[in-house]
């Protein structure tokens, strides 16, 4: 069943010739984007033979300690991720504390209940694996994640006048805040609910995509998209939670006030 | 009678110290110009920014209270009203309803108006019905941030015969006001907040 057409150098080379297109294009309508594109393009073909000699050093290593060092490295970029995107930020560092908390807890419980369920290689750990599945873990969750921490932090601070009025009349601040927590979970689940609802009629999945291509047969490819989203809408649950009830939580103290002073400043525009 | 409300060193990086007493049934007057520290001298007694010092209501220190505890007896009503929800009932208890429906028509507020959503009130209306929700708490010290600015004379007139009704049956009142005259017609002491300073006034 591994009728997997080899590329050459030559067969990418040719197809390259549509990025050229691409600054054609920009030039001549005066775009101004040719520079990004062959900057991007450049920048694209670098990473992945980097992370493409990377992977194959790390299977050939095959150690538990080698692999889990890698994925932390992945966890880490991807938690800074999460924490540059919201508008609102605390100060210091505890945006990226909860993102890293929040995206490492998601991916590594979800990375190991595969691994240990339905996956099973020999032995779990094998990098490869671990390595890819929480590649595709982690770009779900960061999503999730920063999604989850734009919201909650976001809606309380434009909302400070509501909070407050339920506690000047008594509420305990996580009676005041839960609508808030309730409002960014949600919101961290929409992408991959949608996600689910249009793979396979509006979209081809590009895991699905690439295996087939690669000569899987659909249905084992099938099998493993669905195994996959099952996966990703679980991390993105728990890491739009745990971010979530974290950065409600670092939003008050110990005589449940309303904390916006632990905010940075609102950036501008 | 043990003083309704005591705050001894109360102060914030930015205000005070404070130390004010107010009896049952009486009403201090704080006016001084904005951004003097007069909100955040209530926010600091209902506990809503870091602050230190204490603050005892009934001889009870604050410190012994849980925070919701303490902010249900010692009800601050800002001034700009906050809403959780967008119908009105759904920002009192029920069966508080039929008394803030009573409140309403004797602040001259249209029958009615707590089947509304908060979106269609104007700021007067809003105003009131902050009031209110805050009156039908029954809390023995009330904090009000400058409680009629958006009202007409009329409805001055009303909010503080319901005050003056409230303060006869012992509810301590520390009100903030940009207007002097209110504040001679209600308090029985009055201050000027200046730079995060209290002074007695003249």
């Amino acid at each position: 069943m591994n009728t997997v057409i080899s590329l050459t150098p030559r067969d990418l080379l040719v197809a390259s010739s549509l990025i050229v297109l691409d600054a054609i294009l920009s030039l001549v309508l005066q775009l101004n984007l040719h520079r990004q594109i062959v900057i991007a393009s450049l920048r694209m073909v670098l990473q992945l033979l980097l992370i493409g000699y990377v992977l194959k050093l790390i299977f050939a290593l095959n150690n538990p300690a080698v692999t889990l060092l890698l994925i932390l490295i992945m966890v880490l970029i991807a938690a800074r991720e999460t924490a540059a995107r919201p508008e609102r930020r605390f100060k210091g560092w505890t945006t990226l504390g909860i993102g890293a908390a929040s995206v490492a807890s998601a991916t590594l419980i979800t990375a190991l209940f595969a691994l240990t369920t339905a996956l099973r290689p020999h032995p779990w750990y094998a990098p490869r694996y671990a390595v890819p599945l929480a590649g595709i873990l982690l770009g779900n969750i960061l999503n999730a994640t920063s999604l989850s921490l734009d919201s909650l932090l976001g809606s309380i601070a434009r909302e400070r006048p509501a909070v407050e009025a339920r506690l000047t009349l008594g509420a305990t601040y996580w009676e005041a805040a839960t609508p808030f927590v309730r409002g960014a979970i949600r919101r961290g689940l929409v992408p991959i609910i949608n996600q689910m609802s249009a793979s396979g009629v509006v979209t081809l999945p590009g895991i699905m995509t690439g295996q087939i291509l690669a000569g899987l047969d659909p249905m084992e490819a099938v099998k493993y998209q669905i195994l996959l989203m099952f996966l990703l809408s679980g991390g993105s649950g728990l890491a739009a939670a745990g971010a979530a009830y974290l950065a409600a939580w670092g939003l008050t103290d110990d005589r449940q006030r309303l904390r916006l002073d632990r905010l940075a400043q609102a950036r501008a525009g | 009678m043990v003083t309704a409300l005591r705050t001894q060193g109360l102060k914030s990086a930015l205000a005070g110290p404070f130390d004010v007493s107010v009896e049952h049934g009486c009403c201090i007057g704080i006016t001084g110009p904005s951004g003097a520290g007069k909100s955040l001298f209530l926010r600091m007694i209902a506990d809503l920014d870091p602050n230190e010092g204490e603050v005892w209501l009934d001889g009870k220190p604050r410190s012994g209270f849980a925070a919701p505890a303490w902010r249900r007896q010692v009800v601050y009503v800002p001034a700009e009203s906050g809403w959780w929800a967008d119908a009105i009932a759904a920002h009192f208890r029920k069966d508080q309803l039929g008394q803030a429906q009573a409140l309403a028509e004797r602040l001259g507020l249209p029958a009615g108006i707590l089947g509304e959503q908060v979106s269609r009130l104007s700021t007067g209306e809003r105003q009131r019905l902050s009031l209110i929700r805050a009156l039908t708490a029954a809390s023995p010290v009330l904090l009000l941030d400058e409680p009629t600015s958006a009202l007409d004379q009329a409805g001055v007139e009303r909010i503080e015969a319901i005050l003056r009704e409230r303060m006869a049956a012992g509810v301590a009142v520390v009100l903030v006001t940009h207007d002097p005259v209110q504040a001679m017609r209600l308090a029985d002491q009055r201050f000027t907040m200046a730079a995060g300073r209290l002074e007695a006034a003249a």
